[in-house]
């Protein structure tokens, strides 16, 4: 056996035994870089160019934005975003914590309850669409339900209403997604330390009182996770608006992912829709920054421990 | 009138019987132990006693009053607990005052009792950090302190120094022994610990499947132990056992294993003796004399375990296999031939059946 | 005080007002929730008569299959009417490749991350994480235009690797973590005992990860089977799946709408999800959370 010189196994070896790992990894990279790096860049320098079907390579500054921001159907659209989102969020969180709650205290059949709960999340939202518009459908659905059942001026015709179809979406959007949050914030309920519940007693803190003051802020991560999950949801809403109402009446439930599609594949603006893309990306910036800085930044409690 | 008194307690899980029919008197200022192995039935007593379990059956009594269906809050209790439960998102003033902001007490003698109760405790600069800036051992004071605002007329321990290292557990453990005696308040104290329990209690409770097996005071429980179970179970190094008969020689009890024989002059017998019976032979390490003049002969020293005051040393003699403690002055080495002798009046015997002391 | 005999307090009673709330409640939550699976059941076994003249709620008169054979094999979407079960066929066309590639490579790519220490992998994975965020309206066009250069833009290997590229960031997580949460004695016994790259991966790290490979694939099949955006835009006309023709089914109707068969196709739709779902249980939430929670 040949005697090994100290340098023998440094760099060439260790770079070989390593290279099945780098080639490994080679097609992630090749992805992160043509596809999340790439095409995001390529969509806000379209975004900065007059492309109309196809791409022109001109610089015109922030023309495309300042057309968009003048233009009413994005008007109305971030409007309904804006409306959607907070609603929505407010909806969720409630019901879901409310859901979490009650489904901790030593319930018979929890286990069904979590599922039925759980069940619309499993579903597409083209499904949430459809059947939610069906069942909000003013000639057969809700509204004719209740006016044969006697109440014959009872008028809930929201979805073809151009001031309350956002709020339809609303009520699909919870009703999809309330179920979620439950999971995550019971999840979080019951990795709550048995002796806290047991040394509020003690204490005599009122049940209510014990969830407001002592459980909710434990369960903070798993809110804060809720509501970035959530936000960047409301950000992402498309298929439930074309199932639902196809952006109407009118225009009046047109979101912005929708007003990107349309601009892209039906309405030939290229130049329109990233630029609308783009602020849908800086929107979901400033929704993540914050929080990723939270959690991995440097003051984070999980770097700190 | 006992400060505690369980009475024919019944306790059960569904239709699993945890206690059937425990009864308990603690009385004024005592420290009590509850002792015994996980699962024993001790935390469960204790969380009855606090009103955190629904009794089935049986009457809960604390300083004169019937508090069986009494909420928590109205016992007149304290607890503290293994994980300390201390609200996360409070600072060390909320966590102290929480309770009593419940109650409705007026805020000069919340600060008045936090300020008594942070200064007894030596957690005075502490009072503005919350728990999770706090070491273990800060976090128990707390938790005392958390205790110690309410006034309680009884103070309940769940294990509460279990989940500190050993350093700091004999620290608190000196602390808590220090509070007794200041308050001279009545304690429950749960642990599966010996030393705590023999260390801490006036009197120890050693639990065993949900039943008690001893109550006694730690001089007791340590030396008259009323079973094989409680004399395993307290006492490190443990109990030598030895398993033989009774006999009965001309002038007097004989234990024998096979050829070694003790005449059991001395020994306080419980019960009559039956010649033939199978029993056990306890010995406490520390009780074994070596170099008695009369004695078992013929035993060499096989293991020893040296612990600075102390030297433990195993002895055998093909047969049977005795721990001894001997002081850490004397030299021993591997090999050397001793002669054992055992004092009747040190000793234990169990029925081998039943394990119960004879 | 006198002494007290008597117990102080009450015997707690074991049906207080409280649990009556708590369960009415829950009951109504889960009537709420349930309401419009009910209704789309309902409806879907129903004659377009009945659905005209009585209300949403009924229970049917005479109970119909009729609208299900038609959704499944009549029904048109805009001038073929094939039924959905042509947007079935696609969608386990898609879904097949789609989910056994993405859990491949997220697992690959998992396992690189935890155990080898690549440079300018943690850059890669940081990245990947953001990039799981972002929506799809960001990189569609470009996309278009790469796969449109390649020549495979609107076929099935196109939406099958767009697929794998949305799925990667999700799955390369999940693995991470999953491999990270192992001990790390067991990696490097493996090491010592000679193992190399794709060795430890197959012997001894794939074995152990069946219970992420069935969260992944809890995770994969629902979230491919109900996507709509990528399949509108990548799948092509000949693969358009489900999710998209029940959408043309339903909503490009000319003329007078099949309320049962539109039903009845969205019930068919959201069965296999919905069967993954409550077969899983426990699974599921499982899934949830590990997507839910960060690295």
């Amino acid at each position: 056996m040949a005697i090994a010189l100290p340098a023998a196994t440094t760099r060439p070896r260790r770079f070989a035994r390593r290279l099945p790992a780098v080639l490994a990894l080679a097609p992630a990279a090749l992805v992160v870089i043509v596809v999340y790096l790439g095409c995001m860049l390529w969509t806000i320098r379209i975004s900065l160019s007059s492309t109309k079907l196809l791409p022109v390579n001109d610089f015109v500054g922030l023309d495309q934005y300042l057309r968009l921001f003048s233009n009413a159907r994005f008007q109305v659209s971030v409007e309904n975003l804006v409306i959607f989102g907070l609603l929505f969020l407010l909806g969720t969180l409630v019901l879901g914590f409310l859901l979490a709650v009650f489904i901790d205290q030593r319930v018979r059949g929890e286990g069904v309850f979590r599922t039925i709960y759980l069940y619309p999340h499993a579903m597409s939202f083209v499904v949430t669409g459809l059947v939610w518009q069906w069942f909000l459908n003013p000639g057969l659905g809700l509204q004719k339900l209740v006016r044969d059942a006697g109440f014959e001026t009872f008028t809930f015709d929201w979805i073809v209403s151009k001031e309350m179809v956002v709020y339809t979406l609303v009520m699909a959007g919870i009703w999809q997604s309330a179920g979620l949050v439950m999971a995550l914030l019971l999840a979080g309920l019951r990795g709550i330390d048995e002796d806290i519940w047991k040394a509020t007693r003690i204490d005599g803190i009122p049940t209510w009182r014990t969830y407001v003051s002592i459980v909710l802020p434990m369960l903070r991560p798993m809110v804060v996770t809720a509501v970035v999950l959530q936000s960047i949801a409301v950000v992402k809403v498309y298929d439930l608006v074309v199932a639902m109402t196809k952006g109407g009446p009118g225009t009046a439930s047109e979101t912005p992912a929708k007003f990107v599609m349309d601009h892209l594949f039906y309405r030939n603006n290229v130049g329109l829709a990233t630029a609308c893309a783009t602020i849908m990306l800086l929107t979901v910036i400033a929704v993540l920054t914050p929080w990723l800085y939270s959690q991995y930044g440097p003051n984070s409690q999980r770097r700190g421990r | 009138m006992g400060a505690v008194s369980v009475r024919d307690v019944t306790v059960a899980f569904g239709s699993l019987r945890v206690f059937q029919q425990l009864s308990l008197e603690v009385e004024l200022g005592e420290f009590v132990v509850l002792l015994g192995p996980s699962g024993c039935g001790k935390s469960t007593l204790l969380n009855a006693i606090a009103g955190l379990l629904e009794v089935d059956a049986g009457e809960i009594w604390i300083a004169g009053r019937n508090v069986t269906w009494e909420e928590p809050k109205d016992r007149g209790i304290a607890m503290v607990f293994q994980s300390y439960a201390l609200y996360p998102r409070m600072n060390v003033r909320q966590n102290l005052s929480f309770g009593l902001k419940m109650a409705k007490t007026p805020k000069d003698e919340i600060e008045r009792k936090v300020a008594q109760a942070a200064a007894l405790l030596q957690i005075d600069h502490l009072l503005d950090r919350r728990p999770d800036q706090l070491s273990g051992g800060q976090r128990q004071r707390v938790a005392i302190g958390r205790a110690l605002v309410r006034d309680a007329a009884v103070f309940l321990f769940d294990e509460p120094l279990s989940n500190l290292d050993a350093q700091l557990r004999n620290e608190l453990r000196v602390e808590i022994k220090r509070l007794h005696q200041r308050l001279g308040a009545t304690m429950i104290y749960v642990t599966h610990d010996q030393i705590e329990a023999l260390t801490l209690a006036d009197r120890i409770v050693v639990m065993k499947d949900q039943k008690i097996q001893q109550l006694g005071s730690p001089a007791d429980i340590y030396h008259t132990p009323a079973n094989q179970f409680v004399a395993g179970f307290v006492g490190s190094p443990r109990m030598n056992f030895l398993t033989g008969r009774l006999e009965r020689a001309g002038n007097g009890p004989l234990f024998v294993a096979g050829a070694r024989q003790l005449p059991l002059d001395g020994y306080a017998f419980a019960s009559a003796v039956e010649p033939g019976r199978p029993v056990t032979l306890g010995i406490r390490p520390e009780h074994v004399l070596v170099d008695a003049g009369s004695g078992w002969h013929g035993f060499q020293v096989e293991i020893i375990e040296p612990l600075g005051a102390d030297n433990l040393v195993w002895c055998g003699d093909g047969s049977l296999a005795i721990e001894v403690r001997l002081p850490g002055e004397r030299p021993v080495q591997l090999g050397t031939p001793l002669t054992l002798g055992l004092d009747p009046r040190r000793i234990s015997l169990f029925a081998a059946d039943s394990g119960e002391r004879l | 005080m006198s002494t007290l005999v008597q117990p102080a307090g009450r015997r707690p009673r074991h049906v207080t007002w409280g649990r009556i709330g708590v369960y009415a409640f829950l009951l109504s939550a889960a009537a709420f929730i349930l309401l419009p699976l009910y209704i789309m059941i309902l409806t879907s076994l129903k004659t377009m008569d009945e659905i005209r003249l009585g209300n949403i709620l009924a229970w049917p008169t005479v109970a119909t299959i009729e609208p299900w054979i038609k959704a499944w094999s009549a029904a048109c979407t805009g001038l073929t009417c094939d039924g959905i079960s042509v947007g079935f066929l696609n969608s386990v066309r898609i879904l097949i490749p789609s989910v056994v590639l993405s859990i491949l490579a997220g697992a690959i790519n998992g396992y690189a991350l935890a155990f080898w220490r690549v440079r300018g992998a943690d850059l890669l994975f940081g990245i990947l994480l953001i990039g799981a965020f972002i929506p799809y309206q960001v990189f569609i066009y470009p996309l278009v235009r790469l796969f449109s250069a390649f020549g495979i833009y609107n076929t099935l290997a196109n939406i099958v690797i767009v697929h794998i590229i949305f799925g990667l960031p999700i799955m390369t997580l999940l693995f991470r973590n999953f491999y990270s949460s192992l001990p790390p004695e067991l990696f490097s016994a493996a090491r010592v005992d000679g193992g190399g790259f794709w060795q430890i991966f197959l012997r001894v790290m794939l074995p152990m990860s069946t219970p992420m490979l069935i969260v992944a694939t809890i995770l994969q099949v629902t979230g491919i089977w109900n996507d709509f955006i990528l399949g509108l835009v990548f799948a092509g006309r000949d693969n358009l799946p489900m999710t998209v023709q029940l959408n043309n089914i339903v909503n490009s109707t000319q003329g007078e709408r099949a309320y049962n068969v539109d039903m009845a196709a969205t019930v068919l739709t959201a069965l296999v999800p919905l069967l993954v779902y409550f077969v899983s249980g426990r699974w599921f939430v499982r899934g949830i959370a590990a997507g839910a929670v960060k690295g």
